[in-house]
């Protein structure tokens, strides 16, 4: 008993040791990178490593410390909030997704970077739509952005006019994508999958974003009312998006079940299955070029013969006619960074003109960095298409709340759920419907 | 009280070191248990009472919600279904799957050659032996489209299986048993060495056949082995994670979500972490719940 208050001081003690709150123990020397290396996304990696080497060598007494995070988008936010948690290893610059800045602000993760931008002679290349996507709730900018992307159809020429489709391809609406696939199926017969749309759980935000809602953005209708500030439940758009998967997987135009079911479904596409030529089209992400250049995963020279972009058309063909989402990867600072000064040269480095320029063209990416776009070098090296670049016009965005990775998995499932013939599209709508009110509670959603 | 007893007999202080240089040795010791035990599972309990988060506003400032993920956990249908899915995996693969093909085996080894029961032995331990993720790997490519198990099926004129997503929770149990029943064998093959050969001569002698020697004069004397084995393996059981992680993920559609995995999803997945911690200590519930209707069914009799 006599004890007791001994073993409870200690207790008390080491939680927060434990926790890892207490001291900072950083070094301000050191400059610490935390960025995503995964499946066939390599290009941040050659990025800081050129960062490194150079910074390093002109900068005696400075070292660039870089964390790559080997696994899908997902947990790599998991792994870098984890480190942010604890301020002895929270990094100093964040290869950030920009559509999870608001929450790490209101987490207190970042460090604002208005004062270095308003210095910084960079700054004019960057649009007012890239300053945006950077910019939190409280007015303030927390990140640069480094790319950014858009999504559409890719299709194999190659295969199909073997089925007698005419190309360049641009289907009007949903009608003449099935349409096409039909025919694919019935010209090309088993060896060949004539349609990849992602669904399911196990691709996660890859079935959400280049699968559902894809399709939902050429609706007209969207995951969030952006001015009641509610989330939208009930829709039609939301029903045809899951009607068309629906269809896609029911009539066997789309990869088998199990092969769709597969966390590493858009890896195994990009990678191998359409270089060989299993895949006749695929709504994916303007960036998959990145696995097919020579610093690829599945260097192949000839893609620019065999494949080519169409935008995916809206549902009925509707006005503006093509829907695409974005996303965007940013730097940023990370909160704790012992030497603000210091983490901003290196980040302004990482921006260069020369640096983003590599990294657009490794990474597949349409630049943000207006003198890296307009650039003659760009254009010749990159592997993006055109087509791809146009679309920035008409894209859209995720709903950048908390509550979104939730009701991205809602919508995972629903896809799921119409996949696996387990619920038709009304009623995987419907269990949607309930599972968001049950998400952010009834007086957060509109309709329904 | 053993520990009270010698405390009492050395106290007068004069003549020997006082409490505290006795202690002293045990600080190192305490001070790792503390940190690294008790401190997370006190945290865990904490954390489970606030809206605690890996991002957003309630990372920057936590805040005490009381009740509320509990309330949360009873009316949350994936909870429900993850309860009845660590209870079917503990059950199959735990307590019929190991702990049954655990005691058969070391009973079918029991009198074998030395070279038997070197080759059977090495093989189940083997698979124990593993490393977690190496067997996930292993069992993923066995069941996979164009994995073993459907090349032998195809070679047989069999029609393929597809469990690992059409029946996940039987593919897990499955790799779950291959990987776990060594522990229970090694168990009883040590339990089995200790049974009196007398006894069962004496019942040989009565006319009892192999079966009921092993029914009426063997098991009841495992009884306490198979509590103590059974109890082990129920914690080990309900915790496994790893494996079905590597294996599925959980899904398709959640159908091998058990509490591990879900409480995973939630608190690292979704970055709720008062929700996630919440549903660890359901964990807790449930590890204790069986663990004490296998302690209170298998309760050792007086000796007859």
């Amino acid at each position: 008993m006599r004890r007791a208050p001994a073993a409870l001081a200690l207790l008390l003690a080491a939680v927060p040791a434990a926790a890892g709150c207490e001291g900072s123990g950083r070094d301000p020397g050191t400059v610490k990178i935390v960025y995503q290396d995964f499946g066939a996304f390599r290009a941040a990696d050659p990025l800081f490593r050129r960062v490194k080497e150079e910074f390093e060598a002109a900068n005696e007494g400075v070292t660039v410390e870089l964390h790559p995070i080997e696994a899908p988008a997902e947990d790599y936010q998991t792994q870098v909030n984890l480190m942010n948690r604890s301020p002895a290893d929270a990094p100093d610059i964040i290869y950030e997704d920009s559509f999870t800045i608001n929450q790490d602000v209101d987490a207190g993760y970042l460090h604002p970077l208005d004062e270095y931008w308003a210095d910084w002679e960079d700054a004019e290349f960057y649009s007012e739509q890239a300053d945006a996507a950077v910019t939190a709730l409280d007015g303030k900018r927390y990140g640069v952005m480094l790319g950014t992307d858009t999504r559409g159809l890719w299709y194999n020429s190659r295969l199909l006019e073997e089925a007698g489709v005419e190309t360049p391809w641009r289907p009007e609406d949903w009608d003449a994508v099935l349409d096409t696939a039909r025919e694919l199926e019935a010209e090309l017969g088993d060896g060949v999958v004539p349609l990849n749309v992602y669904a399911g759980t196990p691709a996660g935000e890859v079935s959400s974003m280049q699968g559902f809602q894809m399709l939902l953005a050429g609706t007209g209708d969207a995951l969030f009312d952006e001015e009641e500030q509610k989330w939208v439940t009930g829709a039609q758009g939301f029903t045809d998006a899951l009607e068309f998967i629906g269809t896609v997987y029911g009539e066997g135009l789309a990869l088998d079940q199990r092969d769709a079911l597969n966390a590493n479904v858009a890896t195994l596409n990009n990678d191998e299955r359409i270089p060989d030529g299993e895949i006749a089209i695929s709504l994916d992400g303007s960036w998959v070029t990145q696995s097919w250049i020579e610093s690829g995963n599945r260097p192949w020279p000839e893609w620019e013969e065999e494949m080519a972009f169409a935008p995916m058309p809206t549902r009925e063909g509707q006005e503006p006619g093509a829907a695409s989402m974005s996303g965007g990867w940013t730097l940023a600072m990370g909160a704790h960074t012992a030497d603000p000064g210091l983490a901003w040269r290196v980040m302004a480095h990482a921006l260069s003109r020369e640096n983003a320029l590599e990294f657009a063209v490794e990474g597949a990416q349409i630049p943000v960095r207006s003198d890296v776009a307009d650039s003659e070098e760009y254009r010749e090296r990159s592997s993006i298409v055109p087509e791809a670049v146009e679309l920035v016009g008409v894209t859209a965005f995720r709903p950048a709340y908390g509550d979104y990775p939730r009701i991205s998995l809602a919508i995972q499932e629903a896809t799921e759920q119409v996949v696996l013939g387990e619920a038709t599209p009304e009623e995987a709508a419907a269990a949607y419907d309930a599972e968001v009110a049950g998400i952010v509670g009834p007086d957060a959603v509109t309709g329904g | 009280m053993a520990g009270e007893t010698t405390a009492r007999r050395g106290a007068p202080p004069a003549l020997r070191p006082g409490p505290a240089a006795r202690v002293l040795p045990l600080v190192p010791a305490l001070f790792l248990l503390l940190a690294f035990f008790a401190g997370p599972v006190l945290w865990t309990v904490w954390a489970s009472f606030t809206d605690a988060a890996l991002t957003g506003a309630a990372a920057a400032r936590t805040d005490f919600v009381g009740l509320r993920n509990f309330e949360r956990l009873l009316t949350d249908p994936d909870v429900l279904d993850a309860t009845v899915l660590t209870a079917v995996f503990l059950v199959g693969s735990g307590v019929l799957g190991q702990t049954a093909l655990g005691l058969l085996l070391a009973l079918l080894m029991q009198g074998r050659r030395g070279w038997v029961r070197g080759a059977v032995g090495g093989v189940v331990v083997a698979a124990w032996v593993l490393p977690e993720v190496v067997a996930g790997f292993v069992w993923a490519a066995f069941l996979e489209r164009e994995g073993t198990l459907n090349l032998l099926l195809q070679a047989a004129g069999a029609a393929p299986q597809s469990w690992l997503t059409s029946l996940p929770i039987l593919a897990v149990v499955l790799a779950n048993v291959w990987k776990g029943t060594a522990f229970s064998m090694m168990a009883y093959s040590a339990a089995l060495a200790e049974v009196p050969v007398d006894l069962k001569e004496a019942a040989r002698v009565d006319g009892a056949g192999p079966l009921r020697v092993v029914w009426h004069v063997v098991l009841p004397l495992l009884r306490r082995t198979v509590a103590a084995t059974l109890l082990l393996v129920t914690l080990q059981t309900v915790q496994v994670f790893t494996l079905i992680f590597v294996m599925t993920g959980g899904g398709p559609g959640g159908r091998s979500t058990t509490l591990p995995l879900l409480m995973y999803r939630e608190a690292l997945g979704f970055g709720d972490i008062g929700y996630g911690t919440a549903v660890g200590l359901a964990l807790l519930v449930v590890a204790g719940l069986f663990s004490a209707v296998h302690l209170r069914t298998l309760r050792p009799e007086e000796v007859r």
